[in-house]
């Protein structure tokens, strides 16, 4: 995966993270990873299609979620609720996505954004040889987030984009 | 949160009235204490597209918040079809995919604005007051302990 597609991630992630969990937040991971995507804590997926394809996973312990959902609402406190950590995470993850992917676009990339799914299963969405995942743990006091994003080029979608 | 002089309808001096429409149950409640926050009313509510025109054709809200990207019925062709039928309906598009393209498809299909998520509610407030227009007026905030 080339740094113009992953640049936008690690930005988006950054200032929406920095903005709702209200804390300096650190990137102290990142890696490239061909194996199975390996659940930490709760997730959602979100796919995207056309000129770049491929899915993102945001992966956010229970303690950070609820953090974010604090900041969104404006509550100074909420009751644990799973149902709060996954609407939680499936928003955060909109929210980062949407950045990116309004950055690629301005670069030219037309692509569609898939609403976010929850992602429940312990396992699975390995990378492959040209669709390597790239996996990044965002720190903050309120604990990690993880975004693992799998993507390429859609080769026949660009080449006939040139012809036209 | 902070309390923002509420926004009335200049016809009748009723609260303006909303209908909001996101797929993400999260991100309505955040939308709707907005709402409560600049003296607005929740007339209903959408998580999708289609969804939203029978909300629209039930409540006829003053202002429409809605989200693009949405299962079944995106939020450009919801607006589309609601301002087909009802051109003077009034619709901010509230999205975190906030490219060009996407801004001025949705504006070309009817949408009076557009707002990037994550939303600031100034920033919504000063946008729902732009395109609300002669149609609503300020009212003053309330005193404390009147």
């Amino acid at each position: 995966m080339r740094m113009e597609l992953i640049q936008p991630f690690i930005n988006a992630a950054d200032a929406v993270l920095s903005e709702t969990l209200a804390c300096p937040i650190s990137v102290s991971d990142i890696s490239m990873n061909e194996q199975p995507y390996q659940r930490r804590a709760t997730a959602a997926l979100i796919e995207i299609s056309g000129d770049i394809e491929g899915r993102v996973i945001f992966d956010v312990e229970d303690s950070a979620a609820m953090k974010v959902a604090c900041t969104i609402s404006g509550a100074t406190e909420l009751d644990h609720d799973p149902q709060i950590i996954r609407e939680t995470i499936a928003e955060l993850a909109n929210l980062v996505i949407g950045n990116a992917v309004t950055t690629l676009n301005d670069q030219g990339f037309r692509f569609k954004v898939h609403p976010p799914v929850d992602h429940p299963a312990d396992r699975g969405f390995h990378g492959t040889e040209d669709t390597e995942a790239l996996v990044m743990d965002f720190g903050s006091s309120s604990g990690s987030v993880y975004m693992n994003v799998a993507m390429r080029y859609n080769r026949r979608r660009r080449a006939d984009a040139r012809r036209k | 949160m902070e309390l923002f002089p509420a926004l009335l309808r200049a016809t009748d001096l009723e609260p303006v009235r909303y209908l909001v429409v996101d797929d993400s149950v999260f991100a309505r409640k955040n939308l709707a204490r907005i709402i409560d926050s600049y003296g607005g009313v929740l007339a209903g509510e959408a998580g999708d597209g289609g969804t939203a025109i029978a909300e629209y054709d039930r409540t006829a809200a003053d202002i429409v918040l809605m989200d693009i990207t949405m299962p079944q019925m995106e939020g450009i062709e919801a607006a589309e079809r609601i301002v087909r039928q009802h051109p003077e309906a009034r619709i901010i598009m509230v999205s975190s995919v906030g490219y060009q393209e996407n801004i001025v498809a949705a504006l070309q299909k009817g949408a009076r604005h557009f707002v990037q998520k994550p939303v600031k509610p100034e920033l919504l407030y000063e946008v729902v007051k732009y395109v609300l227009g002669e149609a609503a007026v300020v009212a003053s905030l309330p005193q404390p302990g009147v």
